[in-house]
């Protein structure tokens, strides 16, 4: 019991550090101009996911936990940016500046807020179901990257970063989700990662014919719709 | 109580000595990064020597200004060593005289009157150093305020010497995310602050892309030997903040023994030396960012520092 006594906070306090950097890369996705270091915060931020989902599996002794953790590591972290770079094209994927609907240090203020409100949607949730140490960092931080995905979404003019912001939205649904419902079926694991999966490769086809249509993937500029 | 009265005049005599040190040490090893050879290690105490040798020129169109702030440059870092912890770690005679925030204010102070002496002599290339260095300034000042928010919170008080403490007992505090996250925040701060790479070139000697060293430029003879020395003495206060208070109080000694507290220096310089290592690897990796691009890189850390802050409140 003495031991269980000495782990709890360490392993909360760990889970949390987890969860602030995961928030911090969902600033990044916000943030970061470059393509290619987008992805990389992407990749990092599942392994970051994944980091949690063991820390909780750990803890509940769940192996539906590991799995979790293991799928994101093979989907999220080895085959999504390859199907990607298949798909898209290193031309437009490592592409350097990508525009921006709202500068920058205004969009991250803006990230900064949605994090918070997100503190103020959750805290509710989490008295009305008595929620443990866990569920208390996993749900406002899940539920703010999921915001902040859909925000970068809309803030983002170009296709790649677009796609990058739902998949954030995606891990961030994912991060809540796994210190809610510990016992997840297989079957429901495998079928969200082939799910992504399947996302990125429609995604990204659909911005390698942008890109071979108009010479670029800036999304963003394309306003109207013309039949030829 | 004479004993306290001596270690804290041995932390000020080892702040003042091996500042330079530091420094040289810095520059050696980002020149040798680029295949160079670099100038020794003790370049800076030569650099010194040789300017308190030299007759000092002062503009006739200067006010006291001027020839007062080498002085307010030199002396604010050793008021800070003060209230800091240099050496010890358990608080010493002006402990309790301010807190983080008193020793913040107390370096602004240096930092303002660089800039109201820039200004000052009518050199173009002065008050323009001024005015960026200034920009910088006020974009940091909310993430300071933010970490210095997060310390009080968390630790429950902003004097440095029971702020140390908190880290480590028990272990697990010294993972807790609002720690690290804070110390990536001022990890930021003190590139911004001590004008490095992503923010400023410190050894660019092209005027119009200079931020903290064009506010030196009119000084000479002992002038600058004390604005050279001060900067040295700043980045060592800044890294002792860093290191002993907000990242750990390992090294320090615990004791009263004088041979404690004398080996508590070569502790020190280790810690202050890796420190030294980790930023000229983000020196070396970085570019210098354009001056309109430095609002992001201190967005990022303001970012950094509110997220400290409240993934703390997740876990109450």
């Amino acid at each position: 019991m003495d031991g269980q006594d000495l782990l709890l906070p360490l392993l909360t306090k760990l889970n949390a550090l987890a969860g602030g950097i995961f928030l911090i890369s969902a600033f990044g996705l916000v943030g970061i101009r470059q393509m290619l270091t987008c992805l990389r915060i992407y990749v990092f931020q599942s392994l970051l996911l994944a980091i949690s989902a063991v820390i909780l599996g750990y803890y509940h002794a769940s192996i539906h936990l590991f799995v979790v953790a293991a799928l994101t590591i093979v989907t999220k972290v080895f085959l999504i940016p390859w199907v990607l770079r298949q798909a898209v094209g290193y031309e437009s994927y490592a592409k350097r500046e990508i525009s921006q609907v709202i500068n920058i240090p205004t969009s991250l203020l803006l990230a900064v807020a949605i994090a918070i409100l997100s503190y103020y949607i959750a805290s509710p949730l989490l008295t009305a179901m008595g929620a443990g140490v866990f569920e208390k960092v996993n749900l406002p931080i899940g539920m703010a990257s999921l915001l902040i995905g859909a925000y970068t979404v809309t803030v983002r003019g170009e296709a790649v970063p677009q796609l990058l912001g739902i998949l954030a939205m995606e891990n961030g649904a994912f991060f809540a989700g796994i210190s809610i419902a510990s016992n997840l079926p297989l079957i429901a694991e495998l079928a969200f990662a082939f799910y992504v999966l399947i996302t990125v490769l429609v995604i990204g086809l659909l911005a390698m014919r942008i890109h071979k249509m108009i010479a670029k993937t800036a999304v963003g500029e394309m306003m109207a719709l013309r039949e030829e | 109580m004479i004993d306290k009265i001596a270690f804290n005049i041995i932390q000020v005599i080892v702040v003042m000595a091996f500042a330079p040190l530091i420094k040289g040490i810095g520059t050696r090893l980002k020149e040798n990064v680029q295949s160079k050879r670099g100038p020794s290690i003790f370049q800076p105490y030569r650099d010194i020597w040789k300017l308190f040798h030299k007759d000092e020129i002062v503009s006739e169109h200067s006010s006291w200004i001027f020839r007062f702030t080498p002085y307010v440059v030199f002396v604010t870092p050793i008021f800070v060593t003060l209230l800091i912890p240099v050496l010890t770690g358990y608080p010493l005679f002006f402990a309790f005289m301010g807190d983080m925030l008193g020793g913040g204010f107390i370096l602004a102070l240096g930092g303002f009157f660089a800039t109201l002496a820039a200004v000052d002599t009518g050199n173009p290339y002065g008050p323009m150093g001024a005015s960026r260095t200034r920009m910088v300034g006020f974009l940091a000042e909310p993430v300071f305020m933010i970490v210095f928010f997060t310390v009080s919170f968390i630790a429950g008080s902003t004097i440095p010497y029971i702020v140390q403490k908190h880290w480590v007992t028990p272990l697990a505090n010294f993972f807790q995310p609002s720690h690290i996250l804070m110390l990536l925040a001022f990890l930021m701060l003190i590139l911004a602050e001590t004008g490095r790479i992503p923010v400023d070139s410190p050894t660019g000697h092209f005027e119009l892309a200079m931020i903290d060293e064009s506010k030196g430029l009119e000084y000479s003879g002992r002038g600058a030997a004390l604005m050279k020395w001060g900067g040295a003495m700043k980045f060592f206060v800044l890294c002792c903040i860093f290191l002993n208070v907000l990242v750990a109080p390992w090294g320090l000694a615990q004791g009263v023994q004088y041979w404690e507290v004398l080996l508590a220096v070569p502790l020190i310089l280790i810690k202050i030396i890796i420190f030294v290592f980790v930023l000229v690897a983000i020196e070396s990796s970085l570019a210098k960012l354009r001056l309109f691009r430095i609002t992001e890189f201190l967005g990022a850390a303001f970012a950094t520092s509110v997220v400290a802050m409240i993934t703390d409140l997740f876990l109450m």
